[in-house]
């Protein structure tokens, strides 16, 4: 089988287009906000969510959370086939909102953290991470 | 599943009264997520650690609840308030009812 160059040129496009189009699944992160707020208003800042822009291996991505003042922060991965990644409820005694592990993401997606404040209000932070090996097996 | 999990913890030796100290904590575990397959096809069952708690002379620190989404040997750091001397004692909880546990002393000035 030749290749002509007409038929190399729309090989090269296809490859070119399937990459581009990041992955994406619209799981039930909405359920998962709503029943950590029980359907209140989300507000932004005084929340910080760090995390690589670009994470070459999907299986550990290392992020942080810090919410001043906040008694527990939720961690969703939008784009994973189950969004949910961990809550953290921070005790009497901890010194500082501040927490990080390392997590998985299937894929290129957003990273939220929600976090309930001590007064009731919820606060939230969101970051892009592009995966170049997904984390979730196949 | 309950071989070779070891719990491997990072807190200073000492510190003075109400200083604020980072713990690191980090378990060996597969933490299986439950989404992956074997070589035939098949399922292989989820088996995570799905709590951790710290808590330091019996008041709580930190209690979080981990999902599949957490990394294989799950790594936390996070920070603690030390009013006086004690104990910071540290609980693992898994999938299928094991509770791995540690404890570790400071010493305040």
């Amino acid at each position: 089988m030749s290749f002509t160059r007409r038929d190399t040129l729309r090989l090269a496009m296809g490859t070119a287009f399937a990459a581009a189009v990041p992955f994406k699944v619209f799981a039930d992160v909405d359920a998962d906000v709503a029943a950590f707020t029980g359907g209140a208003e989300i507000g932004e800042g005084g929340i910080t969510l760090i995390a690589p822009e670009i994470a070459e291996n999907g299986n550990t991505v290392p992020i942080e959370v810090d919410a001043p003042g906040a008694v527990s922060i939720l961690v969703l991965a939008t784009g994973n086939p189950t969004p949910a990644v961990g809550t953290f409820n921070f005790g009497p005694l901890s010194g500082a909102q501040q927490a990080s592990t390392r997590i998985r993401l299937a894929g290129t997606q957003d990273v939220l953290a929600v976090a309930q404040m001590a007064d009731g209000t919820f606060v939230q932070a969101r970051q892009e991470v592009k995966v170049t090996i997904g984390g979730c097996g196949g | 599943m309950a071989e070779g999990v070891t719990p491997r913890i990072r807190v200073p030796r000492d510190a003075t009264a109400g200083e604020t100290i980072t713990i690191k904590t980090l378990i060996s575990h597969p933490m299986e997520s439950g989404q992956r397959k074997d070589g035939d096809g098949n399922v292989i069952p989820r088996s995570i650690i799905n709590r951790f708690t710290c808590d330091f002379n019996g008041e709580n620190v930190i209690d979080v609840t981990l999902e599949p989404a957490i990394s294989t040997n799950p790594f936390l750091e996070f920070q603690a308030v030390v009013p006086e001397s004690g104990t910071f004692e540290f609980a693992w909880y898994d999938d299928d009812g094991d509770i791995y546990t540690d404890t570790k002393d400071i010493a305040v000035s």
